[in-house]
């Protein structure tokens, strides 16, 4: 059988670059020759309203959506979603919550999407240059520098303690 | 071979784009949208239609024409699409003709979680369905050799997390390059008055037959040979979603949902011990199964509400009875802080109209503070909704009564509502507000005719809506910006409401979303224009 799928879910509201965000993480599992899928629910997220997304990466993934209670990551980009998300996570799950970083060392507070991944990269088994190549494919070129700092940012970050 | 993460919609378009498609034409909806702005991103010919009748009869005229075509729509769209969806099962195509369904089981963004699996058995129509992007890829090509090779339209049919997740996609060579489109006259297969339609019914009956046959063994569908304890029969996303709760189960994964192989779905539930139909929404498969003879299970009815998942899969086959979790609340969605619409909505509030709405971002006025709407059930519906109520409610009540209507869904299906109110006007007259904030905002600012701008954002004839109104004889029309000053709007109401009349009211102010963008697209076509006339081709 195939190893054991990697599961994350990032949630925020609408207009925070989650959906930027598991895009990244999932190109950059592409990249490092994973079978990815990513799943998402769009469509009015414009509105502010919740979103969440279901990244899984590994050998070979089956189903696209992660089942509650299964999640290994958790990274949450507004505490408002916290409450109503960590569910998602298994005991010993790793919450990465929005003030894992202290906001006033953002480059700028947009790249928090781009800065909490910094931190799960130290949890996942994903190459530097895949996480580069990935940042660069998904955001246009004046942005690069910018989010390759936040994303360094969160890479020298300590990780936040699993879930019990 | 290039390998891509792409949404099941971007497949689509990219399998599109390989097979030599013609034309790609439609109207936006939540989860298809994304088709055809990816096939004009890839250079194929994309439009979008004012509506999915429209755009159905725009590719069939196209397959007519020898091309090949592609149509996308929402669920709810291929209602509007029916009529001639029915009948194009009769007259059959000439080139190549796919139709995309994209379901929403669950609603996440939809009015209802209609299955229009039931569409290709009611018209008679070939259904393919896949179960994540290279499917959709693969399917789609497939979906066009079979419309060729039957010459029948053929129903691609998706769901939103099928459109909607991504996955690895290896593109192929496409298909053999289609023949140059060329008129041939068939009266008898193409005008279907009933002397030509009678033979075209037993004709379509006769090939679905055939199509069965052909199914049975289309390399397809795939049977996962596993334990003889346990079997299960499923078809799309949900087929994903099984492998992983029961990786031990033997598999018959339907591709070709419609005719079904029966024969082939015979052998394998004969091939186990337990026969389980696993499939989201209605069911259909199961039902279909049984009235074959074939002895299955089918799933409990609180598995006919929403979406599947691995873990409601685990459910349904351990035939557990416990009552479902309820899946966490986030927060909904509301009108963005500086909508142009929240005026209008304070307005319709204060004066306490009763109001028959319709489908947009607008919609969104329902929630509180406003709770602005008072009905809305499909695209259009507020004018003929708003009509209704004036006729028969109580001379106070009626001159209350508003209809609120968006743009985009004005040029879609409102305007017969509009020539039903000159026709058959009620006594106390009506108001009717078109909401035109410049885009079709909610499923993610597409063009209308109303935009004057093609799919691509390129400047093409824009229809208005206030000529419009005036051209069918509606006499009081008025063209306003109610963020400019919301106490005249409210005063302009309140006398529209006081005289008997019919009154069109056209609050025009662009979404703020869209706004950046449409300066944008207004400044490139300005530039492009000036350039036109310094080379002298004006
Ligand atoms: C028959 C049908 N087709 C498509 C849709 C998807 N849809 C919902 S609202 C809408 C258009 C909204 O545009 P508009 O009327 O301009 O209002 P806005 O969102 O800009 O407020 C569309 C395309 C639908 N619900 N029903
Ligand atoms: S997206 Fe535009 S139309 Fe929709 S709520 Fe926001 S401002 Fe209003």
């Amino acid at each position: 059988m195939s190893s054991r799928i990697v599961n994350v879910v990032l949630a925020g509201v609408g207009g925070q670059g989650v959906i930027k965000a598991s895009d990244i993480l999932a190109d950059a599992a592409f990249r490092a020759g994973r079978d990815v899928k990513k799943a998402e629910i769009h469509g009015m997220s414009q509105r502010g309203g919740s979103v969440t997304t279901d990244v899984r990466f590994g050998d070979e993934v089956l189903s696209p959506m992660i089942t509650p209670g299964e999640a290994d990551f958790l990274v949450v980009l507004d505490p408002s979603e916290i409450a109503v998300t960590r569910s998602l996570l298994r005991a010993g799950g790793l919450l990465v919550p929005p003030d894992a970083i202290e906001e006033a060392r953002l480059p700028n507070k947009k790249s928090l999407n781009v800065a909490l991944l910094g931190i799960l990269a130290r949890a996942l088994d994903l190459p530097e240059e895949a996480w580069r190549a990935a940042i660069h494919a998904a955001l246009p070129e004046r942005l690069h520098a910018l989010n390759e700092a936040a994303f360094r940012l969160g890479r020298e970050t300590a990780l936040p303690r699993p879930n019990p | 071979m290039e390998r891509r993460l792409l949404s099941g919609d971007e497949a689509v378009a990219a399998a599109a784009k390989d097979g030599g498609v013609h034309l790609g034409t439609g109207y936006p909806g939540t989860p298809s949208t994304e088709i055809l702005e990816t096939f004009s991103t890839l250079g194929g010919r994309a439009q979008w239609a004012p509506n999915e009748k429209v755009a159905l009869e725009v590719a069939l005229g196209a397959a007519f024409g020898g091309a090949r075509a592609l149509v996308t729509m929402k669920h709810v769209g291929l209602n509007v699409a029916a009529d001639p969806l029915f009948t194009s099962a009769y007259t059959g195509v000439q080139g190549g003709l796919v139709i995309v369904s994209a379901d929403d089981p669950g609603m996440a963004s939809s009015q209802n979680e209609q299955d229009n699996r039931h569409y290709a058995e009611a018209a008679g129509l070939p259904m393919l369905e896949p179960s994540d992007s290279q499917e959709a890829y693969d399917l789609a090509l497939a979906a066009f050799e079979l419309s060729e090779r039957w010459q029948l339209p053929v129903i691609l049919r998706m769901t939103t997390r099928v459109c909607h997740s991504k996955s690895i996609v290896a593109r192929r060579a496409g298909l053999p390059a289609p023949k140059a489109p060329a008129f041939v006259r068939d009266i008898k297969a193409r005008v279907m008055i009933p002397a030509y339609a009678r033979p075209a019914h037993r004709a379509l009956r006769k090939k679905l037959e055939g199509l069965r046959i052909y199914n049975e063994s289309s390399p397809l569908n795939v049977w996962r040979e596993g334990s003889k304890a346990l079997g299960v029969i499923t078809s799309g996303v949900t087929a994903r979603h099984v492998r992983e709760a029961a990786p031990e189960a033997s598999l018959l994964e339907l591709k070709t949902v419609y005719p079904l192989p029966i024969d082939k779905l015979r052998a394998f539930a004969g091939s186990v011990e337990r026969c389980v139909v696993v499939e989201e929404g209605d069911p259909i498969l199961e039902v279909a199964i049984r009235a074959a003879g074939i002895p299955v299970e089918g799933k409990p009815a609180a598995f006919r509400f929403g979406e599947l998942s691995v873990e409601r899969v685990r459910r349904i086959l351990a035939r557990d009875p416990r009552p479902e979790p309820e899946p966490p609340k986030g927060k909904a969605p509301a009108l963005c802080p500086a909508c142009p619409y929240h005026p209008v909505y304070a307005a319709l509030h204060k004066l306490d109209c009763i109001v028959a709405g319709d489908i947009g971002c607008y919609t969104l006025g329902v929630l509180p503070p406003y709770q602005g709407i008072d009905a809305c059930v499909a695209m259009g519906a507020s004018v003929g909704m708003g009509l209704g109520l004036r006729h028969v409610l109580p001379e106070q009540e009626a001159r209350r009564v508003v209809s609120i209507i968006g743009d985009s869904t004005f040029v879609h299906s409102g305007l017969s509502g509009l020539v039903e109110m000159v026709y058959n006007p009620p006594p106390t007259g009506h108001v009717l507000i078109v909401l035109d904030n410049g885009t079709t905002a909610m499923t993610g600012q597409q063009e209308h005719p109303g935009t004057g701008r093609t799919l691509a954002h390129e400047p093409t004839t824009k229809v208005s809506i206030e000529g419009l109104a005036r051209a069918v004889g509606v006499r009081s029309v008025d063209v306003v910006d109610p963020v400019a000053d919301p106490a005249a709007f409210e005063k302009l109401l309140a006398e529209r409401l006081a005289a008997p009349v019919l009154s069109v009211i056209v609050a025009r102010r662009p979404c703020i979303l869209a706004a950046p963008n449409i300066r944008r697209y207004e400044q490139a076509a300005e530039a492009k224009r000036a350039a036109g006339v310094e080379a002298g081709n004006v």
